[in-house]
């Protein structure tokens, strides 16, 4: 496979360098000769309808190829071009809620031609459900999380906006830390993109939730599976893609201005965007977010140290041309998040105390103070992006990211430390990529990119707690070809191969006597640098080769039905924490070693998806299955004794893994005004070596929703969800036995029992006012947890703590100008 | 795209050369306690009993020694006092300074596990005047037996409170020792 990229990449170099001059200077020349021949002052002329209701759409920008002539329609849809020559031309239509298309014009006088263009199947869907939508991959299912449902979610976190897509959930630390599962895996599996830059830092643990303000986005893509190769390889659970809005081709100051009050955590959020847009292409926009809660509640009392303050913000310019532009994107997001503080334990007696007790261990009175244990996370991103369109070649583009991390955990301390953080992670990526996107076949598009990354770790040593993520250097080189060939009007074909090479130079202390006790030292004497009287100074270097590829197939049956098939093959290397661990984790009560010998995870995935769309109702259906060689997880195997107490030992170990499971969306709108939809998330993760269930395994989930609309009535929107997870009966039995000096017995730590079933009521209205000068006001009101249920999460690191969130009433208002 | 390769090839040399090569400073964990010595000094002036756990690789995976020096006699009473020690620094760092000195953040239960009799009870206060334990008394030392005795360091306690079971916060220390009544 490597070879044929490899003579094809060879080709296209040699055509690039021949024929690009001698195609500008042609193209120079023809243009100057038709000046003299022709009669350049043709009319193309029309209106931009919509399909489907056959209204006029205003504000589409018209662009013929090739050139910079562009046209807007107007309010009545309409559209001029003047000056032209007789000629064939392509006409690109773009329109914010259409699909673009091209139509071919053949001018040889004054052209008046109605140009119909089809609204995007749902938009009032709020997580469209498109398989076409075509941002990693034709043939993997897809989903959009629209723009009105971020608005609406403008004060939550990424992951919760992010269940409301089939077959993702999440996994917890307290109810403001929360990571995406997709298909049952997170963490480094699980890329996500702001602005196309890998956000870096969330990967290492269950309590580092994303940096990424959902504000800054427009669109939300889920992409369930490796197969979106020209972002990752090493994706094995999918790619979350945030999106800026694109501007318009017009001169144009919009924006908008969300504020939210909710009634659990006595909290709220605001956030303002402008976009001010050019004809010419110029656009700048300017983001800025602000959020702050207190103490959470569950439903039956105050759940201490939950709160959290965000403040965000982000600016973007640019310049938009079809042909050629670029764009500075700069974000920077600050959060402070208290850590729930009946889940500070010591030892494994103090975790039976809290297993044990029916209520939870520390309450205070509500607070907006955030005290200890909490975390402070700052992340700052500048992104450089250049891009040039060679006509009958391609697109070229280029991009530089730098990211910064900082990540401050702050544990209840002693002493001097008493304010001193006990993490201090200081974390530097430089990214650079250059893509290439052909244009020069026209039944077979393909894509091209090389991407290099330097990454520096820091941790800071005044800490005077021993550092779980060493100090390292990683080197990321990677290289990709993808491609797809439409082999007719029903059959597409889609393939790539991606490589990465990864490096991790590492300086690492270890304790002594866990390197003795590994047999470290032996196996791994020559990498010691330097013996202290308790501890090791090591440099581990490692490095991966690790191949991903994928091949799928599209299928239109007829104007309703589409199958698709996938066949991904991701490779991850092991990241620092499951290398280099070695120490105890105090929020989770437990030491956690890493193991410096993994090998990369190869995943091989399998997904189906059949979808029905007809004028009223869509049915998709995804099962899918996923082997995974090498699985990196982290398992209990012993109880150490040390003078603070007794605590369980867990290991990253490697096993072979297999995950299959079923996704199903459906929305039917049963009258114009009443819609259903229904979604079932349903999967099975299985150690298959050990013949055992792998641990932390979405439940079965079960949501519908019935929802009313009234268009003609200011967009009046009524809707009751339900929402049904049932109890996890697959996990692995992890529990052991301790001496509790209370009771003067063995007591069992129950740290593996799933809580029960809980079914949820959500409630959801608003209503839309209109303005004169394309102003709108939205009013909403939405209560989650109507029935104010006391429940736990199986997949929420508090669970043995304390309850999940009670009721919440919200309060929101837009106004988009 | 050659060249562009290049350019790759000397960005990531730029980018090595930038880097430092210091090594790491070694971390020298200052709060861990690594060793508990209880000392009761019996009411008949006899030899002192001591009671000691020591893990000097903390949470390495080395398991605590420990040790106790004699047998306590039921017809005396105790003197006792607590002292926490972080072995890994040089000299070993004096701990119970610091949880005296955050007196009201701390507290010292003991557990007398069944079948031992005895009243083991604080004799030094906070400066809230509620018990810090890092000293205390044992008497009403009935019959001769075996069994075990804990000592558990609570940081955060709720004060203040009925006993361990009600005291929540979390545990810094906690050491059961095997003792013997004569």
């Amino acid at each position: 496979m490597s070879i044929f990229i490899n003579f094809r990449i060879g080709n296209f170099n040699l055509d690039m360098k021949l024929k690009l001059p001698i195609l500008i200077l042609s193209c120079f020349l023809f243009s100057t000769l038709e000046i003299y021949s022709q009669n350049c002052d043709y009319n193309f002329s029309g209106v931009v309808i919509d399909l489907h209701d056959q209204s006029p759409l205003s504000n589409a920008t018209l662009l013929i190829e090739g050139t910079d002539n562009i046209a807007i329609s107007d309010n009545n849809g309409y559209f001029k071009f003047s000056g032209l020559c007789p000629s064939n031309y392509s006409v690109t239509v773009s329109h914010l809620k259409c699909k673009s298309k091209t139509f071919s014009i053949k001018l040889d006088g004054n052209l008046q031609k109605n140009l119909k263009l089809e609204h995007h199947i749902n938009e009032l869907n709020e997580v469209i459900v498109l398989a076409e939508s075509d941002k990693g991959s034709k043939t993997i299912f897809e989903n959009k999380i629209s723009n009105e449902l971020i608005n609406d979610n403008s004060s939550s976190v990424l992951g919760d906006v992010l269940k409301n897509v089939s077959g993702v959930s999440s996994i917890n630390s307290g109810n403001s830390i929360v990571k995406p599962i997709i298909n049952g895996l997170y963490g480094s599996r699980v890329e996500i993109l702001n602005n196309e830059v890998n956000i870096q830092d969330q990967q290492w643990g269950i309590e580092h939730a994303p940096s990424i303000d959902i504000n800054s986005a427009e669109n939300i893509y889920v992409i369930k599976g490796a197969g979106a190769l020209q972002y990752s390889g090493s994706a094995i659970g999918g790619i979350i893609i945030a999106e800026p809005s694109k501007t318009l081709l017009k001169d144009s100051l919009y924006g908008k201005t969300l504020v939210f009050g909710g009634s659990n955590g006595k909290g709220g959020s605001i956030m303002s965007k402008l976009t001010r847009t050019y004809q010419s292409g110029w656009f700048s926009t300017i983001q800025g977010t602000f959020k702050r809660f207190g103490d959470f509640n569950a439903p039956d009392y105050v759940m201490s140290n939950t709160g959290f303050i965000d403040k965000s913000a982000s600016f973007q310019i640019g310049l938009n041309q079809y042909n050629y532009g670029f764009e500075l994107f700069l974000s920077s997001v600050n959060n402070e998040i208290g850590i729930l503080r009946a889940s500070h334990l010591h030892t494994a007696g103090d975790q039976v105390r809290a297993i044990n007790s029916d209520s939870i261990l520390y309450v205070d009175e509500f607070t907006y103070k955030i005290a200890h244990p909490n975390q402070k996370v700052t992340h700052n991103l500048a992104k450089l992006k250049v891009y040039k369109r060679f006509q009958d070649f391609g697109k070229v583009t280029f991009q530089y990211h730098f990211q910064n991390n900082k990540r401050l955990e702050f544990d209840i301390r002693r002493g001097i430390n008493k304010n001193t953080s006990s993490t201090d992670l200081r974390l530097k990526t430089h990214t650079l990529t250059l893509d290439f996107d052909s244009n020069l076949f026209e039944k077979f598009d393909f894509k091209y990119g090389i991407k290099g990354e330097f990454q520096n770790n820091f941790p800071n040593p005044e800490t005077g707690v021993k550092r779980i993520i060493p100090d390292y250097d990683k080197y990321d080189f990677g290289t990709y070809f993808i491609s797809n060939l439409k082999l007719n009007k029903n059959w597409l074909l889609e393939g790539g191969v991606r490589y990465d090479y990864s490096k991790i130079d590492a300086l690492k202390y270890y304790r002594k006597t866990f390197w003795e006790s590994r047999n470290y030292n032996n196996i791994y004497s020559n990498i010691v640098i330097n013996e202290l009287t308790n501890q090791v100074l090591t440099n581990p270097v490692r490095n991966f080769n690790n191949f991903s590829a994928t091949i799928g197939l599209s299928k239109k049956i007829n104007n309703f039905n589409r199958v698709l098939l996938n066949y991904s093959i991701g490779s991850r290397a092991p990241n620092p924490s499951e290398l280099f661990s070695e120490g105890l984790h105090h929020s989770s009560a437990r030491i956690e070693l890493g193991d410096l010998s993994f090998s990369a995870e190869k995943s091989h995935k399998i997904g189906l998806t059949l979808s029905h769309k007809k004028n009223n109702i869509i049915i998709i259906i995804n099962p899918y299955i996923n082997s995974i060689n090498d699985f990196i997880y982290i398992n209990p195997t012993e109880i150490q004794q040390t003078v603070r107490g007794s605590f369980q030992v867990w290991e990253y170990m490697q096993t072979n893994a297999r995950i299959w499971g079923i996704d199903t969306d459906i929305n039917y709108d049963f009258t114009e005004k009443f819609t259903l939809k229904s979604q079932i998330s349903y999967l099975k993760g299985i150690d298959t070596t050990n013949d055992k269930p792998l641990i932390n395994m979405p439940p079965l989930n079960f949501k519908n929703e019935i929802s009313y609309r009234n268009l003609k009535f200011h967009n009046f929107l009524l809707s009751i969800q339900s929402d049904f997870t049932f109890k996890q009966n697959d996990f692995p039995n992890n529990n052991f036995e301790v001496f509790v000096p209370i009771t003067g017995k063995m007591e069992l730590v129950d740290v593996s029992s799933t809580p029960s079933a809980y079914h949820l009521l959500n409630f959801r209205s608003s209503v839309e006012f209109k303005k004169e000068n394309n102003i709108k006001i939205k009013v909403g009101l939405s209560i989650n947890n109507l029935l104010n249920i006391s429940y736990k999460n199986y997949l929420n690191r508090m669970r043995n703590y304390s309850h999940d969130l009670g009721r919440n009433i919200i309060l929101n208002l837009s106004l988009i100008y | 795209m050659k060249k562009l390769y290049t350019y790759a090839l000397i960005a990531s040399l730029l980018f090595v050369s930038c880097s430092d090569d210091d090594d790491p400073v070694a971390v020298n964990e200052e709060e861990v306690i690594t060793t508990m010595i209880v000392t009761l000094v019996p009411s008949d002036a006899s030899t002192n009993i001591t009671l000691k756990t020591q893990d000097l690789d903390g949470d390495g995976p080395n398991a605590p020694v420990v040790t106790v020096s004699g047998n306590l006699k039921a017809s005396l009473t105790y003197a006792g006092s607590v002292k926490f020690l972080n072995e890994t620094e040089t000299p070993a760092e004096d701990i119970t300074e610091e949880v005296e000195e955050e007196d009201t953040d701390h507290q010292v239960f003991y557990t007398v596990g069944s079948p031992l009799v005895m009243n083991v009870v604080s004799t030094n206060n906070d400066s809230d005047g509620n018990p810090l334990g890092t000293k205390f008394k044992i008497d009403g030392i009935s019959s001769a037996g075996s069994g075990k005795l804990t000592f558990t360091l609570r940081h955060e306690p709720k004060k203040p409170n009925t006993g361990l079971t009600d005291a929540g916060g979390s545990t810094d220390l906690e050491a059961t020792f095997d003792i013997v009544v004569e």
